[in-house]
């Protein structure tokens, strides 16, 4: 007993010299569905350069789902230092609903909070048989799509915007040839499955659809797991550019003595290894060199800011919203239907 | 009224306590704050929502497919508690218990795996296909497939000790006074059956209307055509209309308490008339 003692007294004071020195953080990053891969591979070279440089040590966890969702949990207390979502919109949320974030959070950090970009391309068969090439093949007769409802869903938001952007190309600001444009892609959906996930196993294990609208990292991401002898990725002419904002909680961040690393994290986020890393996982890089260094990886495309779109509150509250446009565009596509 | 009565437990206040205090926390104030938070809202969104055409054919939707699931699992759950209890065979007990795998497996698992079988490339719509049908267009027979996965063992679970109970000699008896086999049935062996019975099929009605995870996975989900009602509540929660899900919720609820309440009328109504008998 004497001797554990002596060894305790012995030990204990290097233990609060140490601790003095390092200190140890837990970061809660509430995050969407398919950002679960890339994350894992982000927050492990994190810890370890941010040990290397400060010496403290920091464990990240993350939590998923649905974007409307995390949001929402956020909203109703859930811990999170930082929140990296879908959708700017539901950031946007969190600042109006529970104030856990300042007004003018999405000019807190570079490229309107958006470290890395994505956009949305199709997933065809095998061999594309139905020849499908650019959106308005979508609206052919006789072709299915497959899309989640972008009412349940953050990334078909983004789908819809796709749809949006190569009507501006093609029919400018024409309101009603684009609205008759989105109607007829949407009336060649069977199944409006409520999330992104659903929707590529209605395509991919269902086998119902001949063309599949997704998230560039998903897509290749369903390509590298069935192999290329399966699915082939298809890259329209002209598809939207999607930003999937981050942010600091910061009252939640302030109460749990986390604003510095928290903050540090994001900031991570744009430097050169963290966007190598997202360009791995598919994701389009912001910085300047990273997105050179893979400009072949990701294929010609333009991309058109949603911005130019009306800009995504607008689209939210006009289109996607209860009563909204896409839902008067259902109601005529099933009333047709009928007759 | 005498509320106290002998029992090997002594401590009543504690343990009345104890339950209702347990039952409020859990049950009762969630529910509560739906009720206040529907208070609050105009009742004009009630009026909208009533005349939300794609509310009403979700609603219509959930109803019809829960009432048939439940109306499948009385039949067949009946069929299975009736052949556990009453006979033995090998494997009797591996049955018995993997009855309660609904209850286990999360339902996103039972959808993505019927939604498969179905599909026309498994196992299922492969024959239904060689007879020349498809099931990938029937959200209706999807929906209610999967509807009854979930709801199967609470028709079970409640008949079985009733039908364990069952004295055998009373059947006997009716047939040494000269019944035949189906009066003996219908006239002594089904009467105490039936509470249970609609007892099991009132859980699995309400299992069903309340649905989700398997559900979207095995439905097209098409507004106006193949939404649940909870797929339409998620879509409000999600567009942060909390007042038109609300809304939704309530008169879901308030539908589902409904008949609900007809099923316990007729079943105590029917216990009644046996005790009469």
């Amino acid at each position: 007993m004497k001797k554990f003692s002596s060894i305790a007294a012995a030990i204990l004071p290097l233990a609060f010299a140490f601790s003095a020195s390092a200190a140890e953080y837990e970061l809660l990053n509430v995050s969407y569905d398919p950002t679960r891969e890339l994350y894992q591979e982000l927050n492990k070279s994190f810890t370890a350069w941010y040990e290397k440089k400060t010496g403290d040590t920091v464990t990240i966890s993350q939590s998923h789902g649905g974007s409307g969702a995390q949001a929402r949990s956020v909203i109703d207390g859930s811990p999170a230092d930082v929140v990296t979502l879908a959708l700017p919109w539901d950031i946007e949320n969190i600042q109006k609903q529970a104030k856990l974030l300042p007004e003018n959070w999405q000019s807190l950090k570079p490229n309107e909070s958006s470290p890395f970009n994505s956009t949305i391309v199709f997933l065809v068969r095998k061999g594309n048989p139905q020849n499908i090439k650019d959106w308005d093949d979508l609206a052919k007769p006789g072709i299915k799509v497959i899309t989640p409802n972008p009412k349940t869903s953050g990334g078909a938001r983004y789908n819809y915007a796709g749809i949006l952007a190569y009507a501006k190309e093609k029919f400018g600001d024409d309101q009603a040839k684009t609205r008759d444009f989105v109607k007829a892609i949407y009336a060649n959906v069977p199944v409006l499955d409520t999330g992104a996930r659903g929707a590529t196993n209605t395509f991919v294990k269902r086998r119902i659809g001949d063309v599949l609208i997704a998230w560039e990292n998903e897509a290749y991401l369903t390509v590298k797991r069935f192999g290329a002898d399966t699915f082939e990725i298809v890259i329209p002419s002209v598809s939207v550019l999607a930003k999937p904002p981050v942010a600091v909680v910061e009252k939640n961040a302030k109460e749990h003595g986390t604003e510095k690393v928290a903050n540090d994290y994001i900031d991570w986020l744009y430097t050169d290894d963290a966007q190598k890393i997202a360009a791995e996982n598919f994701y389009r890089p912001t910085s300047d060199t990273v997105k050179k260094e893979y400009a072949e990886k990701f294929g010609n495309i333009k991309l058109v800011d949603i911005n130019d779109l009306g800009g995504f509150n607008k689209l939210q509250q006009e289109v996607w919203a209860d009563g909204g446009e896409f839902d008067k565009i259902l109601k005529e596509i099933n009333a047709s239907r009928d007759n | 009224m005498k509320f106290k009565s002998f029992s090997v437990i002594p401590g009543f206040g504690w343990t009345l306590g104890l339950g209702a205090g347990y039952f409020s926390v859990l049950v009762l104030l969630p529910f509560a704050a739906l009720i206040a938070y529907g208070c609050g809202i105009r009742p004009s969104a009630f009026a909208k929502a009533l005349g939300d055409g794609e509310i009403l054919s979700a609603l219509g939707l959930s109803l019809r497919a829960s009432l048939v699931a439940g109306l499948i699992n009385l039949v067949f759950g009946f069929i299975l508690a009736w052949s556990i209890e009453r006979y033995s065979f090998p494997g009797k007990r591996l049955l018995d218990s993997l009855i309660d795998i609904p209850f286990a497996l999360p339902t996103a698992v039972a959808g993505v795996s019927i939604s498969f079988l179905l599909s026309d490339d498994g196992y299922i719509g492969k024959i239904v296909n060689s007879l020349g049908f498809s099931l990938s267009g029937s959200d209706f027979t999807g929906i209610t497939f999967a509807l009854v996965f979930v709801g199967i063992p609470f028709v079970v679970r409640t008949l079985q000790p009733v039908i364990k109970r069952l004295d055998a000699s009373t059947e006997e008896a009716a047939e040494m006074l000269g019944a035949s086999p189906l009066q003996t049935f219908l006239r002594v062996t089904l009467p105490p059956l039936i509470p249970p019975a609609l007892t099991g099929f009132s859980l699995a009605f309400a299992r069903a209307v309340g649905e989700y995870g398997s559900v979207i996975f095995v439905s097209s989900n098409l507004p106006f055509k193949s939404q649940i009602l909870p797929v339409v509540i998620v879509g409000k929660i999600e567009s942060h209309n909390y007042d038109a899900a609300v809304v939704t919720a309530l008169i879901m609820l308030a539908i589902s308490a409904g008949i609900l309440g007809v099923i316990s009328f007729i079943r105590k109504w029917s216990s009644r008339n046996e005790k009469t008998v």
